[in-house]
């Protein structure tokens, strides 16, 4: 069988990577280990959070599935930062494990282009760098002009508990043991990295009288631009916020060695994003308590997430530490925590498209690149699956730039920094942040959505008339002004009387005065999602202009191209540590090549002053 | 890769010896050709050899050679110092040979810029350097050195410290709201850190004119119509001091005089002695040659004469004249015909030039007006170039714009694009760059992450 893309793993980054080379038309199959493990959540249930949030409404704008699938059913949502700034703020929602991974299956099994088949791939077909096909491990072979390895920590997985190993993935299942010899013999760099999960507790041995509660928000929120909410807000479930003690504290102190991570069992890298609960009790050795929150994990089972006890200690140490918490002093352990074991690939050998440097036509996305968290891979794979299906039709990848989404920083940063951890996104580490914001994903992305495909007529024309709705309203705001007496009550409650005239524009600058407020002077309606956009790109104005700024300069550098075949040892006067690093990244433009670590602003003057001289640039 | 340079660092002609100095990854080879001597290749690092440098088996010199292995030198590759005795004629020789045997003559500043590419030191040190080189009076020396030893670059990192800081405090509570369990930030503890790095950075600000002083010296004119006694004056100063330059022709400058030390401080005497004598009263003091004069000195020193009265060009002069200024009203044994209250200062001396008096009270009150003692006996911490007095001022004015919003309930995610952006210019004065420092900082400092 020859397919136009090839989809290995069906976690998230493969689900996203499917969707969106068979949106574009294309044949496509994914080919999965377990059907019952497609878009699987083996950690916490939770959909979104700090800076993640962002990203799953860039998966809606670009027309990926996570945004709605997340929406049909949840079990809590809530919109975190709402009082710390405009592009800080990002929803979270407790998922489902049962019905999310059944919904997707759903959404996927509707895409007619789209085959999905169960096996596990232990060989790759390569001819001249170029991969040709897959090999399972039961002897199919199936042939493709592109393929997306999305295989998530099954690449020789091992599970950890305390001095216990297994070969296994999340769930007992078989890991892939050849896959990255063979990578490694095709010239990838294969890291060992770690990540870890906290017990599941039985609900009905929780002392809930003791916990302090917490709730979804009472105003009801989506992920997708194209969905209203399909929930009730007073019929969300809670989560409870439990704490460590110094009695945990000195169990975990006492037991310290038998830890598979302090004891030596473990080998992997584990993320600083997501510490084990030894990690923190021996790092911050001066806290005396450390927060936890219990989960509800589906309306299907009774099982609730312990979240932040991760742990690779034994079990009858895991015991102790449960019950020593207050309000578990009985809770049955339904599940114990381990930490697991995965390989992954050096992501400094990927091109900004996603595509390999060592194979052509070969994507990778996901966990397989180093990353963590369900978003970040759901948003490698959505790229990854556009690009996948822009290669089968000979056109130019799709690359998102760091002004431009969350997605595009993530991506960047692997191509560009590479990482030694599992990486997670953080909003702190988007320099453009202010511009990268939940309200306008789809006015920075929709359009690319379209453009490729994803996005149908329907949803395009909607985004074009919320553009012309911010258009109208800013112009009603300049153009309407307001006489002194004809401030409202509300106004004059604010900011009180007002000397001269002044603009809406103007009044809605004024600390004091919402949006909300001025309603009653405009000509138009307008829905509170153009409400909001305009609020904020009117009050943060300076600010935002500021980032635009720098945006400009950004952009000019990211013109600057380094051509592909620059000999790096010809530069004279690099030091010798930005040498190496240029050697290794090969960055596209100037502008990477300024965001290298260890690449400093006079190397970056050396380069430019060489690529004037023997390029003429 | 790197290229091998070579220069002679002496002045050419003055002192007993002279020294030629190479550095690159190939020097010691090329020494070796042209010196006879221990084998330099295995002498240790940094030692002084004695020895002949020789060409076509005639001794040129006798000479001792220092040999710097990488990584321990100023550029970080390997250095050798020729110490030669210093006549041009063979200082030039050596400079040749050495340029024959596979040397490139060195640019101006290219060992420095090979230190500050080699990652010897940072920009400000390497601008610090040059001073060094170009400084010529013992407290510029002293300036240009406490600037090498990265005193300025500290002083700034600490302030980096101080910004990297507090915005990861505010970044842990963006990334991790509901995990967070410290104490939350609030507007006063903002303001108050805001508040502390504004003064450090205004007390950089404030001092960076003093460091110009140190590094250029006070250009001082001396303005009055001829006779006035302007050139005793100005002879009385030079003399007693022995002046250090004399006639030195700057390239933007004013002809300078001669400059004499005071206190530690070079003042720059300007020359004005060449305007033309004419029947035109207004020429008669030279009142266009005094304005292009006072537009390029920090000090101007009127000269009258206590028995006529004084005019009202010399009184316009003086009393539209902005920057610092000090009447002295020469004559004073004469019968006095000067109004004094129309000047509009109150640093006037009364002297007599004939027999020095009132000498004195002239260096003191210069002094005073500039707070040499006070610049003298303070710790080199100045910025001192147009550009790092430009960034300093960015990030001030940048903490200034966070205050502001602070005190305007402006969410904090905007008070962070502020604090990134003073990182960033101080970042910038150091030549270092952004790079994850604030996600660093974050996961030491807080216990984050589930």
């Amino acid at each position: 069988m020859k397919y136009d893309v090839i989809v290995v793993g069906g976690g998230h980054a493969g689900c996203e990577a499917a969707n969106a080379s068979a949106k574009q038309g294309l044949k496509v199959l994914l080919i999965t280990s377990d059907l019952k493990n497609i878009a699987d959540m083996p950690c916490n249930p939770a959909i979104g959070g700090t800076a993640k949030g962002i990203v799953v409404r860039e998966i809606d704008a670009l027309g990926g599935l996570m945004g709605r699938v997340a929406d049909v059913y949840h079990l809590q949502i809530k919109m975190l930062n709402s009082g710390k700034g405009p592009a800080v703020m990002s929803l979270r929602a407790q998922g489902d494990k049962v019905a999310y991974p059944k919904n997707m299956l759903k959404e996927l099994r509707s895409i007619k282009t789209l085959d999905i088949v169960e096996g596990m791939v232990e060989d790759l077909i390569v001819e001249d760098k170029t991969i040709k096909g897959i090999k399972t491990d039961d002897g199919r072979t199936y042939y493709c002009t592109c393929l997306v390895l999305t295989t998530g920590t099954y690449l020789k997985s091992k599970i950890l508990v305390g001095d216990t190993h297994k070969f296994e993935g999340p769930h007992g299942e078989t890991s892939s043991k050849h896959l990255s010899d063979k990578l490694r013999d095709l010239g990838f760099e294969i890291q060992r990295l770690k990540t870890g999960t906290p017990q599941r507790i039985d609900p009905d041995t929780v002392d809930y009288s003791k916990l302090q509660v917490e709730e979804g928000d009472k105003t009801p929120w989506t992920f997708s631009f194209d969905l209203d909410p399909q929930y009730d807000v007073n019929k969300q479930r809670v989560c409870y916020l439990v704490y460590t003690n110094e009695h945990t504290h000195d169990i975990i102190r006492k037991n310290l060695k038998r830890s598979a991570m302090y004891g030596g069992y473990a080998e992997g890298i584990g993320p600083r994003y997501c510490p084990s609960i030894e990690d923190k009790v021996v790092r911050f050795a001066d806290k005396k308590r450390h927060q936890l929150f219990l989960e509800p994990e589906s309306d299907y089972y009774p099982d609730l997430y312990l979240q932040g006890f991760s742990t690779s200690m034994p079990i009858d140490v895991q015991e102790e530490m449960v019950h020593s918490l207050v309000g578990l002093e009985h809770a049955k352990i339904l599940k114990y925590a381990y930490a697991i074991e995965y390989d992954a690939i050096n992501p400094l050998q990927m091109l900004p498209s996603e595509e390999s440097k060592v194979i052509h036509n070969l994507y990778t996305a996901g966990q397989i690149n180093g990353t963590s968290g369900y978003e970040e891979a759901a948003g490698q794979g959505i790229i990854a699956g556009i690009n996948a299906g822009l290669r089968c039709k000979n056109k130019e990848p799709l690359i998102l730039k760091r002004n431009e989404s969350y997605i595009g920083v993530l991506i960047d940063d692997l191509v560009t920094k590479g990482t030694k951890e599992p990486y997670r996104l953080l909003t702190s580490r988007a320099e453009y942040r202010l511009v990268l914001r939940h309200d306008n994903a789809d006015l920075r992305l929709r359009e690319y959505g379209y453009q490729v495909g994803l996005i149908n007529e329907e949803q395009h024309n909607r985004l074009l008339k919320k553009k012309e709705d911010i258009n109208n309203l800013i112009n009603e705001l300049k153009t309407i002004h307001i006489k002194p007496k004809e401030l409202t009550k509300e106004v004059q409650d604010k900011i009180g009387n007002i000397n001269k005239g002044e603009s809406l524009y103007d009044l809605l600058k004024r600390p004091e005065i919402r949006i909300n407020d001025l309603i009653s002077y405009l000509n138009n309606n307008y829905n509170k999602d153009v409400l909001n956009t305009v609020e904020i790109s009117i009050k943060y104005e300076g600010y935002i202009a500021k980032t635009n700024r720098e945006i400009e300069r950004m952009l000019k550098l990211e013109e600057k191209k380094i051509p592909n075949d620059i000999d790096y040892s010809k530069v004279i006067n690099l030091a010798s540590e930005a040498r190496q690093k240029l050697e290794k990244v090969r960055p596209l433009t100037i502008a990477q090549a300024s965001r290298i670590s260890g690449v400093n602003p006079a190397d970056i003057a050396v380069l430019s002053v060489y690529l004037k001289k023997e390029y003429g640039k | 890769m790197n290229e091998n340079i070579c220069a002679i660092s002496t002045a050419l002609g003055v002192g007993a010896i002279s020294i030629v100095r190479c550095s690159g990854t190939d020097v010691i080879d090329i020494v070796s050709k042209i010196y006879k001597g221990k084998d330099l290749h295995k002498v240790d690092s940094h030692t002084i050899n004695y020895g002949h440098i020789v060409s076509n088996g005639e001794i040129i010199d006798e000479v001792l050679v220092s040999v710097m292995r990488a990584p321990k030198t100023f550029t970080r590759e390997d250095i050798i110092e020729i110490n030669s005795h210093g006549g041009i004629a063979t200082t030039n020789k050596i400079y040749e040979l050495l340029l024959e045997n596979g040397c490139r003559a060195a640019l101006p500043g290219e060992f420095t810029k090979k230190a500050f590419l080699n990652g010897r030191i940072d920009l400000l040190q390497a601008e610090a350097t040059n001073d060094l080189i170009l400084s010529d009076t013992d407290e510029s020396r002293k300036y240009a050195i406490s600037r090498m030893d990265g005193n300025l670059s500290k002083l700034i990192k600490k302030d980096r410290k101080k910004l990297i800081s507090l915005q990861s405090e505010l970044e842990v509570e963006f990334d991790y709201p509901d995990e967070f369990d410290g104490p939350e930030m609030t507007n006063e503890r903002l303001l108050k850190s805001l508040n502390i790095i504004k003064e450090d950075l205004n007390s950089l600000i404030e001092h960076a004119s003093d460091a110009k002083i140190i590094k250029d010296g006070i250009d001082v004119a001396i303005i009055g119509k001829p006779n006035v006694g302007k050139s005793s004056i100005l002879n009385n100063l030079l003399d007693e001091n022995k002046a250090i330059v004399t006639n030195i022709a700057g390239t933007t400058r004013d002809i300078v005089e001669g400059s004499i030390m005071l206190s530690g401080i070079k003042l720059n005497l300007i020359d004005t002695a060449g305007i033309r004598e004419t029947d035109d009263i207004v020429e008669k003091i030279g009142v266009n040659k005094s304005l292009e004069v006072l537009k390029n000195a920090n000090l101007a020193i009127f000269v009258l004469d206590n028995s006529e009265k004084i005019s009202d060009e010399e009184l316009n002069l003086i009393n539209n004249t902005n920057i610092n200024k000090i009447i002295f009203i020469n004559k004073n044994d004469l019968n006095s015909n000067i109004d004094i209250s129309k000047i509009k200062s109150s640093n006037i001396i009364y002297g007599n030039t004939i027999n020095a008096n009132g000498l004195d009270d002239l260096k003191k009150k210069i002094i005073d007006l500039f707070n040499l003692d006070e610049i003298k006996n303070n710790n080199y911490n100045y910025l001192s170039n147009a550009r790092d007095i430009a960034l300093c001022m960015n990030a001030y004015n940048s903490i200034m714009n966070a205050i502001t919003s602070v005190n305007n309930n402006i969410p904090y995610e905007m008070i962070a694009v502020d604090l990134k952006d003073a990182y960033d210019y101080l970042g910038e004065i150091i030549g270092e760059k952004y790079d994850e420092d604030v996600i660093d900082e974050m996961f030491s400092k807080f216990c984050v992450g589930k």
